[in-house]
């Protein structure tokens, strides 16, 4: 059954990637559909079987992979409590997504190959959420890169989509190199890459010091902060974030399951699967939480003035994961997973909306073209205000018991870091509420193209279609609601947004947590933070819910009561507004930093190393003088090929006569 | 058969071919018809018999094995020949990618077609001849003679400058070969035998073996290529012929690599432990340094040409960790490659023969007019990148995996080129397969033909599969590797004692 669960989306990929000619668009949309369908059922099999039920933890091994001298790798499905949560995240996100986009994509021409690559970025993100070592969760990791790659840049013929699906893939190339450094050391440590060796060999490496990279540091924290560094790359954590918001370049859909549901949040799951190694190394986890609540702050400020709906919802899916390293930075790994959980299901449900709108206003992305869309395009207003509801923690949603749990669990930790994390993330959540409820303020209430600019942003996503509707501006035709088959996804997502917190509260991280994870997630025994948080002050518990009204005030009364003060604000804070319109320079700051040098270092090798000192100095220098020719080019005529041709032989003919009068000595 | 073995039978089956086809008339229609299907058969021929050859292989030992031994111009100079686990794996990848050079040259070469199917041939014993030998002049006869044919395949059938880069090529290579030959005849004066397998249980002073590690390094330095004389590389590559770009990424810098493991390693231990930190710097420089030069590059062959010095780091890298992953990710890494890089080269050679241009900047949306061959590329691509799941990553991993064991320094720089591997490939892909399809020249470009469908097909499926499974690679080298590794340890060590004895 596990086996199933992993490679049905596989069998999809190839089935529509090798023959989606031979069988249609339709055909291969409802194959990867119905396998996906198939994949989610036997997931909530799995889930309840191993985490409410008594099926015991298990590894089933496929086959071996690598086998060289005591390094021993093998492909197997190693599926515990942690890995059924990500199980049903995927596929069922996944399984969503495939219905949702056989209406979002269906006037476009190569629907075969985009459900081929939806399908083979589950399998990849399976094999990374079962694997039982490191280097087939390296695999799954950079198999979801690959897809994510190939998905970004679907539509090849904008240089924005394929520029961005490049960069995506390099910046988590950054990421990995930490990853894989992190590997070697682990193996250089313990002789093993498998997880079970490797727990078994923690307590060893968290008192170790190790001599490395010309430093004498503790083993353990060198491990947590190299493995961190790829968690960073693919949670698109600050610094190595700049490559999430330019994805919003793929289609809604890929926005949906693979830059905010799933993917994104593999380094979160990576923590936590490896919670034997970061538990056990307080520095690396204040470094998680420090970076987790600046990326949720940072994240934040940017999402307040971003026009591009997608953009506001890819900056706010930045910030929301910035939460999950808190509360991993904190030690709570189920808090972690259970906002990883939740998320999923209200990020996907944004993202989806949001692509309904797209659809409705024909891929128009410019919510200052927007406005009054709730008249027009009732069901998704309704659908996203859930979402919004549960993004910013209403009361009862989803949102509000897992995210404000991180909250309360900054606050209860005793690392060195907490509190600025806590600061950070109580300040992101009232901005999550304001940037939030502008974006349902700006599209769905006031009037169409209020704040309307020209030329901009029209057709972002269309370029590649070339259809009937590429030379017309989205708002001179009347919105229209999205066709069922993707509202049904929205209807879904919606439940869970509703729901999922209020139901799996318990297991994940109350009273049932010891039952329900099992040894999936391991806590030092100096990890209280559970019970810490049972003591935290009632004010504090109710902060976050403060913030969160506070900012639905603000944002209703700058876009509802008073229009027009939100221009008059950014006019007046001028750089302030750009500062944070433009994400902090960070582009551009990395462009020249990164970018620039490297093709300048390119062409000061090829052209000052290659060509001139070594060529210049040695070989052709040389070939002048034999030559006799003055210039670059040696212009010998093509018969003298021969004559060295001959050379070398007679050289041989040389060589054996020395030999036999040197060989009868 | 007349008394000698299956290994005799690989490296004269394609002079028999070659034999053939020089009784064929070149000029007339049937008589190319029956050149190019003689040099077909041929090569499938000597691929099937070097099968059966791995089908009597076995991988328990590190024993040379189907092994011949005639006299040849007296005493010690003789006839050997025998494989083991580390050359094995060379001897089928020369096997298997001759067949896909003639068929690349199918319809692309018109001019003199039975001197250069003759000139492949020949140059296919001679490669077999390289793995096989186990006589240091025989291998040394192989080695040198090996050049001949390359210098004239890039000489008469390359492209506008292959003069001067066929000029290079061989000024290269003979200058790093003739300090081999010095090296080898002090051997030879020292030992009186050119037994290969009599030297591998010879130990050198420590004084001699700097100096003739050095002769060695120069030549395989030069082969490899390594930085700094590796210039030789992108020129003969540019200028090369398809299939002769496929034998020199494919074949010929593996005989470097396959020399450092065969001669330096286990002959001069000492000298290389003396000399690992230079290799190792000298492989960091290539893998950054070409990587670097790759992003910037603007003729496809060139880029991939720099890619492959790139990669070469990885194998000094790994081979002078002289640990088993660090050793046995050398040897896949440089059959992954072989594989790879040929692959890569034959997929500009299907552009080139269409457009007659390896200008970049000349294409651009070939994925419009171009899914097949879109898909092909894509899988190179990205095993030339080292993605999991693809034969480049293995040999990727391992090299460093190994290193790290051996250096954290060399495996943290070494590491950062899986950074700069996706720059330039993805930057080359995107140039040449994405974007809009708006040049007029290439309205009209055809997808893959049958004959190029039966080129790629059975090369992408040979690097997922070493991707996933790469068993069958590494368990035939992991005895022999084992052994080399044991007995360099046990080198190192005896000095190390001898030194710390009173007395010497």
């Amino acid at each position: 059954m596990y086996s199933a669960i992993v490679f049905l989306p596989l069998l999809g990929a190839l089935v529509a990637g090798g023959f989606g000619a031979q069988l249609g668009a339709r055909n291969s949309e409802i194959i990867t559909t119905l396998l996906l369908g198939a994949a989610a059922v036997l997931s909530w099999v799995a889930f309840i079987g191993i985490g409410f039920g008594h099926t015991p933890m298990s590894v089933p091994v496929i086959a071996n992979w690598i086998n060289v001298g005591s390094l021993k790798i093998d492909w197997a499905l190693r599926i515990d409590t942690l890995t059924c949560v990500m199980l049903v995240v995927v596929t069922t996100v996944s399984s969503l997504v495939h219905l949702y986009s056989i209406g979002y994509m269906h006037e476009d021409p190569s629907r075969q190959r985009f459900f081929s690559y939806l399908s083979l970025f589950t399998f990849a993100m399976l094999m990374l959420v079962t694997a039982n070592n490191l280097v087939q969760m390296f695999f799954g990791w950079e198999g979801v890169g690959l897809a994510s790659y190939l998905l970004i840049g679907f539509w090849y013929e904008k240089p924005s989509a394929n520029a961005a699906a490049i960069k995506a893939f390099v910046v988590n190339r950054v990421g990995d190199f930490g990853f894989a450094l992190g590997i070697f050391l682990l193996f250089a440590l313990t002789g093993s890459v498998s997880l079970d060796t490797i727990f078994a060999a923690a307590p060893g490496i968290a008192t170790k010091t190790i001599h490395v990279f010309g430093m004498d540091v503790n083993a353990m924290t060198m491990v947590c902060l190299l493995l961190f560094m790829g968690a960073m790359g693919k949670s698109a954590q600050i610094f190595l974030h700049t490559w999430l918001p330019d994805a919003m370049e793929g289609p809604t859909p890929v926005s949906a399951l693979i830059h905010a549901a799933t993917m994104v949040t593999a380094g979160v799951f990576m923590v936590a699967r490896l919670s034997p190694l970061f538990d056990q190394s307080p520095v690396a986890l204040s470094f998680v939480i420090v970076i987790g609540g600046l990326t949720a702050f940072f994240a934040a400020t940017v999402g307040l003035v971003q026009n591009d709906i997608k953009r506001v919802i890819a900056y706010s899916t930045c910030s929301q994961l910035g939460y999950m390293f808190v509360a991993m930075g904190a030690g709570g790994y189920s808090l972690g997973i259970f906002h990883l959980f939740t998320h999923a299901f209200f990020k996907a449900l944004l993202f989806l909306g949001a692509g309904s709108v797209i659809h409705a206003m024909h891929h128009e992305q410019d919510m200052r073209n927007m406005g009054g869309l709730r008249k027009d395009i009732p069901f998704t207003f309704w659908m996203m205000t859930i979402g919004t509801l549960a993004l910013t923690g209403f009361p009862f949603t989803a949102g509000y018991y897992s995210k404000d749990a991180i909250i309360e669990a900054a606050y209860a930790s005793h690392r060195d870091g907490a509190v600025f994390a806590w600061l950070m993330v109580v300040l992101a959540a009232g901005m999550t509420s304001f940037y939030s409820w502008r974006l349902v303020f700006m599209t769905f209430f006031g009037t169409r193209g209020a704040n309307a600019v020209a030329g901009h942003g029209h057709g972002d996503d269309h370029a590649a279609h070339g259809d009937d509707h590429a030379d017309e501006h989205g708002a001179h035709h009347a919105p229209h609601e999205s066709p069922m088959v993707m509202l049904v996804p929205l209807a879904i997502l919606a439940l869970g947004a509703l729901v999922a917190g209020f139901v799996f509260k318990n297991a994940f991280i109350g009273e049932g947590f010891g039952e329900f994870w099992k040894s999936a997630i391991y806590l030092a025994p100096s990890n209280h933070l559970l019970k810490d948080m049972e003591t935290v002050p009632g004010f504090i518990s109710l902060l976050p819910t403060l913030m969160m009204l506070g900012g639905f005030a603000v944002a209703w009364l700058m876009y509802i009561r008073y229009p027009g003060s939100a221009a008059r604000m950014a006019q007046s804070n001028r750089l302030l507004y750009n500062f944070l319109l433009n994400k902090w320079y960070f582009d551009e700051l990395y462009d020249f930093l990164f970018v620039r040098p490297a093709f300048w270092l390119g062409r000061l090798f090829w052209k000052g190393g290659d060509v001139t000192i070594i060529d210049g100095l040695g070989i052709d220098n040389l070939a002048a003088r034999i030559g006799d020719v003055s210039g670059q080019v040696v212009r010998l005529q093509s018969g003298y090929v021969y004559h060295y041709a001959f050379a070398m032989l007679i050289g041989v003919a040389a060589f054996i006569s020395w030999y036999l009068v040197g060989g009868v000595h | 058969m007349f008394g000698f073995g299956i290994l005799t039978g690989l490296i004269f089956l394609p002079l028999v071919g070659g034999a053939f086809i020089l009784t064929q008339d070149g000029n007339s229609q049937s008589g190319a018809g029956n050149i190019r299907w003689a040099a077909l058969l041929t090569t499938l021929f000597t691929f099937v018999l070097s099968l059966v050859a791995w089908s009597r292989f076995d991988p328990t030992t590190a024993a040379f094995q189907m092994t011949e031994s005639r006299s040849w111009f007296g005493e010690g100079l003789g006839y050997r020949l025998g494989v083991d686990g580390i050359s094995m794996p060379f001897v089928l990848l020369t096997t298997f990618l001759m067949p896909f050079c003639i068929l690349a040259s199918w319809e692309t070469i018109t001019v003199r077609i039975k001197e250069y199917m003759i000139a492949f041939l020949v140059l296919e014993a001679l490669m077999i001849g390289v793995f096989c030998a186990l006589d240091l002049v025989l291998f040394y006869l192989f080695f040198e003679g090996g050049l001949i044919p390359m210098f004239l395949i890039i000489g008469i059938w390359g492209g506008k400058r292959r003069i001067y880069a066929s000029f290079k090529f061989f000024l290269y290579t003979l200058a790093g070969s003739l300090l081999m030959l010095i090296a080898i005849m002090a051997m030879y004066a020292q030992t009186n035998t050119t037994d290969i397998t009599v030297l591998l249980h010879t130990h050198f002073a420590a004084s001699m073996q700097t100096w003739l590690w050095l002769g060695f390094f120069a030549s395989f330095a030069v082969k490899m290529p390594m930085w700094p004389v590796h210039t030789w590389l992108p020129d003969a590559h540019v200028e090369a012929p398809t299939a002769g770009s496929v034998i020199l990424a494919g074949i010929l810098l593996k005989m470097g690599g396959y020399g450092f493991i065969r001669f330096s390693l286990p002959m001069f231990p000492q000298a290389s432990e003396y000399f690992a930190p230079m290799v190792f710097a000298l492989s960091i420089i290539a893998i950054i340094y070409t990587s670097l030069v790759a992003l910037v590059q603007e003729d496809m062959k060139k880029l991939i040409a720099y890619s492959s010095v790139a990669h070469m780091g990885f194998v000094t890298m790994g081979l002078f960790a002289m640990n088993q992953q660090g050793v046995q990710g050398a040897v896949f890494q440089m059959v992954s490659h072989g594989l790879v890089s040929g692959a890569l080269f034959l997929c500009v050679g299907v552009v080139y023969d269409r457009m007659h241009t390896r200008d970049i900047a000349a294409y651009g949306g070939l994925v419009k007019r171009m899914p097949l061959y879109a898909v092909a590329l894509m899988v190179f691509t990205m095993a030339n990148v080292g993605l999991p799941g693809t034969s480049g990553f293995v040999g990727e991993f391992l090299t460093l995996i190994g290193a790290f064991s051996a250096n954290s320094w060399v495996a943290l720089f070494a590491t950062s080129g899986v950074i700069l591997s996706a720059a330039y490939a993805l930057y080359l892909y995107r140039r040449v397969i994405f974007g809009v399809l708006d040049k007029p020249s290439l309205a009209g470009i055809a997808d893959l033909s049958v004959r190029e469908i039966v080129l790629l097909v059975p090369l992408i499926a040979l690097t997922i599969y070493y991707g996933v499974h790469p068993g069958p690679v590494l368990d035939a080298s992991a005895v022999s590797v084992a052994e080399l590794v044991k007995s360099y340890h046990a080198a190192l060590d005896l000095t190390k004692t001898a030194l710390l004895l009173p007395g010497h």
